[in-house]
Parts: C-alpha cells; structure tokens; sequence
C-alpha cells in the first residue's frame, strides 16, 4: 500500500492543560494514483490529519508510512496547498513557483520547471505578477503550482477552493481534474462539501466528530467527466448526507446541550 | 479646497502678519526678527558655504550612527525574537532604555569619549538602537505561521527558513523600525550637537545664538524641521507605503 495510516492517535492539551481527542484510531489505505476527498464537519480534525500527513504535526500513537518509509518530518515527496494560497508577497509568481527547487537544480533548470506548472495552471502570462496583483482564485493556481513543481508524489490539499466563489471553484475542479489526470498524483483532499467530493475523488472518506474517527469509505464509481453522470452523483451524494446528517445533528445537540449547562 | 492650497495660505497669512508685525516694530529683532532676514541668513549661510559644511558633519555624525544603530538593532531585534532567556533578561529593559531620551547619556558619553565626534555617534546610536530592536523583534514574532508552514513542505529549515521567509516576512516591520531609528537619532543627533564642538547644524545653531544671531537660530531650525519632514515623508513613508502594498498589509 502506497500510504497505510496505522491506529493513528492524536490529543491536543488545551488551556486548561486537559487533554482533549482530536483523532481516535484512525487507520486508512490509499493506493497510489488515488484521488481521495476527506470529507466531514469543521472541527472533525481533517485539517489535523492532513497537517500530520505533511509531517508538520506530531502524532500522539500510531504511525503513517508513505512508500515504506514512517513519516516523521515534512518532505518533498509531499506538496501542500492551503486554504489560503500562501504565496509569498515579496518575490513573484514565478519566483514562488521556484521556491522549493532552489537548491536542488540550477536556476535554467528550476525556472524551466515552474514554467511548466505555472502552464499547467494557465498562468503563463503571470510570471512577473506579485501575489496582491492575483484574484484568490489565481493565487491558489500559483500555489497548486508550487506544490507541484517540486513533482511531489503526494499533493495534499486542505480545503483548497473553500475560500472562492462558486464559478472560480467549479474552473479550478475542471483544473486539477486534468492535471490530476495528466501527473498521475496521489492527491489527498480535504473539504467539507459533499458535491466537490463526489465531483473529483475515486474514494470518500467520511469522518465523524469528537472525536474525529473514520465514519465510513464510500467508493466513487462513477466515470469521467462525470458531469454527465447526474443521477448517479446524486445517489451518492444522498447516502453520503445521511452519514453526515447524524453527525451534525451530533454537533448541533452538543452545542445546545453544553449552552444550557452554562 | 485642495489641503495643499489651504496649506499655502494658511502659512502665507502667518508669513505676513509675522513680517508686518516686525517691520512695525511690536517686538524687538532679538526676540524675533523678520522672516525676510532669517531668509537673508540662511542664504549668506550657504553662500559662504558654512551651512553646507554644517549640514555634511551632521549627516556624517549621523549616517555612521544610524548605521551602526541598525545593525545593532537588527541583530539585538533577531535575538530576542528567537531567544526566550534573551527576550526575558535584555528584552524587558529595552523598553526602559527606550523610554528614556538618548541625550541623558552624553554626560557619561563625554567622559569615556571625550568632547568629540564620537559622544555624539554614541548618543545617536543609543537613539536608534532600542527602537530598531523593538520593531524587528515585533516583525519576527508576526510572521504569519501559515508562511513557515508552507515553507517546510518545501523543504526549507532552519537558517535557510530564516533567511528566505522569516526575515522577508518581517520587512514591513524593518522599514518601521528604520524610520523611528531615523527619527529618534535625528533628534539625538541634534541635542548631543548643541552640547559639543563643531562643525554641524546644531552646533551653529548655538553659537548664533550665544552671539544673539536669531535669524540665524531661526534659519537653522528650518532647516532641521524640513530635513526631518522630508526624509520622513519623502523617502521613509513612501517605502513603508509601497512595501505594506506589496506585503498585502493594506488594502
Ligand atoms: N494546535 C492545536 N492546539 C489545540 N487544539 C487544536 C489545535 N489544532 C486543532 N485543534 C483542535 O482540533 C480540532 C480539529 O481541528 P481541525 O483539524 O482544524 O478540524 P477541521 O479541519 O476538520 O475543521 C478542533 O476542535 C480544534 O480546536
Ligand atoms: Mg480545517
């Protein structure tokens, strides 16, 4: 298996010093070439787990080894793109594009590759653009980009359109559909809307909350472009609402229940 | 009304009423002579050059203090920020140190120096050091984490995270600094030239004035006010203004 995420634990210790669960035995298989969504309710720790994914977050117990090597610290086999784009403000766009290969490739080399990405994304004509001079849908190009450019195995993406509007988001899911299509990425991606997840992945992997567990794997067997698969888009998306509907339904009597505790 | 006529005006209206109220004679030339004479000063002033000679020992005196102010700064500013002991012990007095004008330190300067040049490079430095160091330690803590975190999914740690986000990052906060360094050694610079020896601006504007020269006083004061504001609004808050365009810190 090209990712195992073993029994994986995670407690945070709040203010107070008590610990709270944030991530309960969480154990996940992932092919290579899988684009997997992780779906479930803000707060579930989706943005947890991938953080830990990154190798940027300790974990408490359990361990994830990527192509047979644990993951300890963050690594280059693992580009991330964040909600926010995370571009650097004082160097341009395509300055960013070539931030992770500084070292590792001549400077010919490394703009030739960012040049590229920055293609792929259709940002050519931005190189010497600065990040304020972009739309929010144009940064999170420059950052898919940037991600990419290092050719990482992994793209691990957390909540990466929930920023933009509703067009801008369905170009960019068109977007990385073909440039997952076109570099064979493993990508993991994490949202909290039903549709987007059954737009892209092959896999959903539903999460549950407080503390976030794995609730269900819903296999997305619909063909691409799947925009002409409607009916069965909605079917799933039917069956996903009903695991997540209990949980929200969780949360909302949780939050009332602890307001008159008060 | 542009802000600018209004301007023109309003210190066109005091211009006069000063120049007629001296040509009437309602005070004396000593207490405060003619705008017309302080202008026939300051153009005698440059004209035989003395002025230009005040002006270049003062930016002398200044420019290696402030340079030395920075670099100290920077360098106390980037230890603080990383060092928790260092930020306890040395960073909880610069707000003491900064509290107190650097010009109480030219006595003491004056002894280990002497009455030269360097006291006076001493109290700018002390001008500019503590406010330089505030603000770059305020600019290292600020950098936004998210900026950190994508950088180590590229691979960047340690030094190298340093050099190519987390003092970029922090920029805006250098250039702040800067200008308040710039400002606070000025004035430093100013007061430590009254108390010394010349050449420098300071240092005429006291010897006019032990000679009763006032519209020479006056002339030098102009000069230090207009020096003050036109590095201040010229050339440090245009920077400032373009780097938080470009940092995104404005809208
Ligand atoms: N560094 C942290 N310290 C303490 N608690 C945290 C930290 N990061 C996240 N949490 C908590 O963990 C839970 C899950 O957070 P997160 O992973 O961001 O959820 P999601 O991305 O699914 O919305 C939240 O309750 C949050 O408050
Ligand atoms: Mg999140």
């Amino acid at each position: 298996m090209f990712i195992s995420i073993n029994q994986l634990n995670k407690q945070f210790t709040d203010k107070n010093g008590n610990p709270s669960t944030v991530l309960k035995d969480i154990n996940l298989a992932i092919e290579k070439g899988e684009f997997v969504s992780i779906l479930g309710p803000s707060g579930c720790g989706k943005s947890t787990l991938l953080s830990i994914v990154a190798g940027l977050t300790d974990v408490t117990s359990g361990e994830i080894i990527v192509d047979g090597t644990k993951i300890t610290k963050p690594g280059k086999d693992r580009g991330m793109v964040f909600q926010q784009a995370a571009l650097f403000p004082w160097i341009n766009v395509l300055e960013n594009v070539m931030f992770p290969l500084k070292k590792e490739m001549s400077k010919k080399e490394a703009t030739d590759q960012a040049k590229k990405y920055l293609k792929m994304v259709q940002l050519s004509n931005y190189l010497e653009h600065y990040p304020h001079e972009l739309s929010g849908g144009m940064q999170q190009r420059v950052a898919i980009a940037r991600a990419l450019a290092m050719d990482p195995d992994i793209l691990l993406m957390d909540e990466p359109f929930g920023a933009l509007d509703e067009q801008t988001r369905t170009r960019l899911h068109d977007q990385l559909e073909d440039i997952w299509t076109e570099t064979k990425k493993t990508v993991l991606f994490v949202t909290h809307s039903i549709s987007e997840s059954i737009k892209l992945s092959d896999r959903i992997i539903v999460m549950g909350t407080r503390p976030g567990t794995v609730l269900t794997d819903i296999k997305v067997d619909i063909p691409r472009p799947r925009s002409e698969h409607k009916d069965k888009m909605i079917e799933i998306e039917e069956h996903v609402m009903g695991y997540l509907k209990k949980e929200i339904d969780k949360v909302v009597s949780e939050e009332l229940n602890h307001e008159t505790s008060v | 009304m542009k802000p600018v006529f209004k301007r023109i005006i309003f210190f066109g209206i005091i211009l006069s009423l000063w120049e007629l109220g001296a040509r009437l004679g309602l005070w004396t030339e000593i207490i405060l002579p003619a705008p017309s004479k302080v202008i026939v000063s300051l153009y005698s002033g440059i004209e035989n050059m003395t002025l230009l000679y005040d002006l270049l020992a003062s930016f002398r005196r200044l420019a290696v203090g402030l340079a030395i102010a920075l670099i100290l700064g920077t360098s106390i500013g980037v230890l603080i920020a990383k060092s928790k002991t260092a930020d306890d012990t040395i960073g909880s007095s610069l707000l003491a140190f900064q509290s107190v004008p650097s010009i109480v330190w030219l006595p003491l300067a004056m002894m280990w120096f002497g009455l030269n040049d360097k006291a006076v490079i001493f109290v700018v430095v002390l001008g500019g050091t503590f406010v330089m160091a505030l603000n770059v330690r305020t600019g290292i803590k600020n950098v936004p984490p998210l900026y950190i975190r994508a950088a180590q999914t590229m691979g960047a740690k340690g030094l190298d995270l340093f050099i190519r986000v987390v003092f970029p990052a922090s920029i805006p906060y250098f250039v702040t600094g800067s200008r308040l360094a710039w400002a606070f050694a000025w004035r430093a610079l100013i007061a430590g030239e009254l108390l010394t020896t010349g050449p420098g601006l300071g240092y005429t504007l006291r010897y006019a004035s032990d000679f009763g020269d006032m519209s020479m006083v006056i002339g030098v004061m102009i000069i230090i006010g207009a020096i003050g504001a036109i590095v201040d609004q010229l050339i440090f808050q245009r920077i400032e203004k373009s780097v938080a365009k470009r940092w995104g810190l404005s809208s």
